[in-house]
C-alpha cells in the first residue's frame, strides 16, 4: 500500500521502520517526518499503520510507504525487506522498534508464553538484522538502530522473560557491531528506561516515566552521531551500572 | 459497551475504594481543581480503541482531554475517564482550502505548531491553547473573534462520532445534522469524537497588530465595542474590585493578524511552571485590588498601539504552566454569563456591583461582546450580547452563596451560564438556561455521562 503518490525525494534520508506503530517509533518518526525524510513503515495492524502513515505524511515526510506484516513470521523477512528497500530506493537507517512486554506471570508457568516473548523480541530481530547487516556490509554504509531495554542489563524477577530477550538482543548487537563496524556499518543499541507510551500508560507510576518525545529526540541525535550505545534518559546509564554491580548474594533477596 | 457482546465472565465491579487513592490524590483534575473526584483513567491511543477499552467497566465513562474545563463537566465521580490525548495524529491537510483533518486528542497547541509555519492559524481560539480538538468541539468554545467568526463549531466541517454500541457515523451540517448539532457543545455526552475536520485561516506572520485602550465604565466599553466591531479580535480586562469613580474601569484590547509578511516559526516550549499550591490567603481583596490597580496603570498612556506576538496576545496565562495552583488547595470557581443585548448593560452593571459589594475579588475578569453568528450546537453557550468571565478562589461558605445570587441575576436578565466553566449552578438554573437540554438527553450515549450532567439533570449512566 503506497500512501504517497510522489516518488522518493533524491536528497531525503531513507529510513526503514519496523514496528512503526510503537509509541517510541511513532514519536521518532514525527521528528524525521518534519525533516522531510522518506519512510517505509512496517506494522501488524493495518488501521493503526494507516493512521501513523497519514500523520507522518501530513507532517512533511518526503515519502511514506507501508507494509502490513507480522514480524514473528521470519520466513517473510527477506521479501519484506527487499520490497521496502526497493520502495525507498535504498536505505540509510533501519530502525527496529517492534517488541512485546509479554505477560511475565504467565510466562513463569507457561513455556509457550515465554517462547513467544523470546521469539518476537530476539529471534525475529536476529532474522531481520542478519539480512539488513549483510545488505549494509555490501554497501559499506548504513545505521542499524535497535531498541533493546535497560531490562536486559540484569534479570529481575518482575520481568526476566522480557529482560532476557533484551539481554540476548544486546549481546547479539554487541557481536554484530564488532563484526560490521569495520565495514562502515553502525549498530546502535538503544536502551530506554520506562517510557510513557501506549504499551505502558495504563501502568501505575506512568506519570513518572520518561516523556516519549524527549526520548525520541535523544534517539534521533544518537543515530545522527552514529553512537554505539544509548541509555535514554541518560540517568539509566549510571543506575544500571549500580544495579549490575550489586553482589548476587544481596541482589537475589531484592524485590526488583 | 456493546450490548451484542455477551460478557464471558462476571464484569469487574468498580468500587469507589478501588479508584479513589487513599492519599487523596486524584488521577484527573479539572482546571478549577474543584470539585475533585476519584476515577479511573482509560487511555486511548487509537481511533479503534473505543468502545472496546471500556468493555466490562461500570459506573459510566466520559471522554476527556486536557482537563481545562473549570468545573465538573470533565469529571465523572468514581467512573471511567477515557483520556484521548494519546490519540493525536494529523490525518490530512490541504493548503488550498486550509482544511485540517486530525484525531480528536490533538491539542490546539499542537495544531499551531503545525499550522503557523505553513501560514495558517486557528479559526477560533480560547484563552489557552492547551485544549484538545475534541474538547473544543464538545464545549463549542469561543474566542476574541466571536463577534465576527462565531464559535469553534462554526469552522468544523465534519467529524466522526463513535457510540458505546460500536456504531460509527460521520457527521456534518448536511450528513446526520442532528447528531452534528447535538455533539457540538454536547459536553462529550453524545459519544466519542475520534477525528474532526477544521478549516484553518491563513496568516502571513505570527504578529498581531495590537492596541489597548483604557476605559471607565460600561458605557465607554460599549462605545469602544461599537467603534471597533470590524476588528477581528476584541476583549477587555475589567477591574471588578473597584467601586466609586473607578467602578468598571478596564482595558479594551483589540488586534488583527498583521498584514506585513514576517516570522512564521513555531512557538518555544513554555519554561515557567507554578511550582506549588499558594496558601489560601495569597489571594484576598487587598492583593487583588493592588494587582488590578497595577494592571490598569501598566500602560502609562490611555492608549497603546504596538505589534505583539500571538502567544502573549491569545495565551498570556499559558506562559506559566499550572497557574491554577495560585488559588491554593481549595481551587477556584469560574463564573461566566452570556446576557442578551436587551438587558446586557443593566445586567452587567448590576452583577459587577454585586461582586464588588461581596468583597470576593477576582483579578482574571474578562468582558466581551458576543456577535450574532448563530452557534451551530444544540447546547452552545454564546448568544448575541455581553459575556463576562470571572475567577474566584473557592472559599467555603462564601463563594457558593455569591454564585447562587449571580446565577439567579443572570437568569432574571435572560442570560445563561457556561457549563465548561461551571461547578455551582443548580439543576433548576441549568434547565432554565438551556431548555433544550432534554433534546440533548435523547442524544446522550447511554454509557457516557459526567458529574456535571448528573448534577444538573439527575441522569445516570445505564451501566
Amino acid at each position: 500500500m503506497s500512501t504517497s503518490a510522489s516518488t522518493v525525494p533524491a536528497t531525503s534520508r531513507k529510513i526503514l521502520v519496523l514496528g512503526a506503530t510503537s509509541g517510541i517509533a511513532e514519536a521518532t518518526c514525527r521528528i524525521w517526518a518534519k525533516e522531510g525524510a522518506s519512510l517505509f513503515l512496517v506494522a501488524r495492524n493495518s488501521q493503526k499503520l494507516a493512521a501513523v502513515a497519514a500523520d507522518l505524511k501530513t507532517r512533511g515526510a518526503g515519502y511514506v510507504d507501508t507494509s502490513v506484516a507480522d514480524l514473528d513470521d521470519t520466513a517473510q523477512h527477506p521479501a519484506l525487506l527487499a520490497h521496502a528497500i526497493n520502495s525507498l530506493g535504498g536505505m540509510d537507517v533501519a530502525y527496529l522498534a517492534h517488541g512485546i512486554l509479554g505477560d511475565q506471570a504467565k510466562a513463569e508457568q507457561d513455556f509457550e508464553t515465554a517462547a513467544q516473548i523470546i521469539h518476537t523480541n530476539f529471534v525475529s530481530a536476529v532474522s531481520l538484522l542478519t539480512w539488513l547487516a549483510n545488505f549494509c556490509v555490501q554497501r559499506h554504509a548504513g545505521v542499524l538502530a535497535v531498541i533493546s531495554s535497560v531490562a536486559g542489563d540484569r534479570g529481575r524477577k518482575s520481568n526476566y522473560l522480557y529482560g532476557s530477550s533484551k539481554a540476548a538482543l544486546s549481546a547479539f548487537l554487541g557481536g554484530l557491531r564488532n563484526r560490521v563496524d569495520r565495514e562502515g556499518v553502525t549498530v546502535l543499541n538503544i536502551k530506554p528506561g520506562p517510557v510513557r507510551t501506549g504499551m505502558t500508560s495504563h501502568m501505575p507510576g506512568a506519570e513518572k516515566m520518561a516523556d516519549v518525545n524527549a526520548v525520541a529526540k535523544t534517539i534521533v541525535k544518537a543515530i545522527d552521531a552514529k553512537a554505539d550505545n544509548l541509555y535514554v534518559p541518560f540517568q539509566w546509564g549510571p543506575i544500571m551500572w549500580v544495579i549490575q554491580h550489586i553482589p548476587e548474594r544481596v541482589f537475589k533477596k531484592l524485590n526488583l | 459497551m456493546p450490548t451484542s457482546a455477551a460478557p464471558t465472565a462476571a464484569p469487574e465491579r468498580v468500587t469507589s475504594d478501588a479508584i479513589t487513592p487513599p492519599d487523596g490524590k486524584v488521577p484527573f483534575e479539572s482546571w478549577g481543581r474543584y470539585p475533585r473526584y476519584g476515577g479511573r483513567i482509560v487511555p486511548m491511543h487509537w481511533q479503534q480503541d473505543f468502545p472496546a477499552n471500556i468493555a466490562g467497566l461500570h459506573n459510566g465513562a466520559l471522554p476527556v482531554g486536557m482537563g481545562r474545563s473549570y468545573g465538573d463537566s470533565c469529571l465523572l465521580k468514581d467512573g471511567n475517564l477515557v483520556l484521548t490525548t494519546g490519540m493525536n495524529r494529523l490525518l490530512a491537510f490541504d493548503p488550498a482550502t486550509g482544511i485540517l483533518t486530525a484525531e480528536a486528542g490533538l491539542t490546539l497547541a499542537q495544531i499551531l505548531d503545525f499550522a503557523v509555519p505553513r501560514g495558517f492559524f486557528l479559526p477560533v481560539t480560547p484563552g489557552t491553547k492547551y485544549v484538545t480538538l475534541g474538547g473544543a468541539i464538545a464545549n463549542d468554545i469561543h474566542g476574541k473573534n466571536h463577534h465576527v467568526a462565531g464559535t469553534f463549531g462554526n469552522h468544523v466541517t465534519r467529524f466522526e462520532l463513535v457510540r458505546s454500541d460500536g456504531s460509527r457515523r460521520v457527521c456534518s451540517p448536511t450528513q446526520d445534522p442532528d447528531w452534528f448539532a447535538a455533539t457540538i457543545g454536547g459536553l462529550g455526552l453524545t459519544g466519542m469524537i475520534t477525528w474532526a475536520e477544521l478549516k484553518l485561516r491563513p496568516i502571513v506572520t505570527r504578529m498581531i497588530d495590537y492596541e489597548a485602550i483604557q476605559f471607565h465604565g460600561i458605557d465607554e466599553f460599549l462605545a469602544l465595542t461599537e467603534q471597533y466591531k470590524n476588528v477581528e479580535y476584541t476583549v477587555s480586562w475589567i477591574d471588578c474590585a473597584s467601586t466609586g469613580k473607578n467602578f468598571a474601569r478596564g482595558i479594551f484590547m483589540l488586534g488583527d493578524h498583521a498584514r506585513i509578511p514576517g516570522d512564521l516559526s513555531p512557538s518555544p516550549e513554555p519554561k515557567l511552571v507554578f511550582p506549588f499550591e499558594a496558601p489560601g490567603f495569597a489571594l484576598n481583596h487587598t492583593t487583588v485590588s493592588m494587582f488590578n490597580t497595577l494592571y490598569f496603570h501598566k500602560q502609562l498612556k490611555p492608549r497603546v498601539q504596538t505589534l505583539v506576538d500571538y502567544e502573549p496576545f491569545f495565551y498570556p496565562l499559558d506562559k506559566v504552566l499550572h497557574w491554577n495552583r495560585l488559588y491554593g488547595k481549595d481551587g477556584l470557581l469560574q463564573f461566566q454569563y452570556a446576557i442578551p443585548w436587551e438587558s446586557a448593560r443593566e445586567a452587567t452593571i448590576a452583577i459587577l456591583g454585586e461582586i464588588a459589594k461581596s468583597g470576593l475579588a477576582s483579578f482574571l475578569a474578562v468582558l466581551k461582546a458576543f456577535g450574532d453568528v448563530p452557534s451551530p450546537g444544540l447546547l452552545s453557550f454564546p448568544q448575541p450580547g455581553i459575556t463576562l468571565a470571572l475567577d474566584f478562589a473557592m472559599k467555603e461558605g462564601r463563594t457558593f452563596p455569591l454564585f447562587e445570587r449571580l446565577a439567579d441575576m443572570t437568569r432574571d436578565y435572560g442570560g445563561r451560564l457556561y457549563p465548561a466553566k461551571d461547578a455551582a449552578m443548580t439543576a433548576s438554573q441549568f434547565q432554565t438556561f438551556y431548555p433544550q437540554w432534554e433534546q440533548l438527553a435523547r442524544f446522550r450515549d447511554p454509557v457516557i455521562t459526567s458529574s456535571f450532567w448528573e448534577r444538573v439533570t439527575g441522569d445516570r449512566p445505564a451501566l
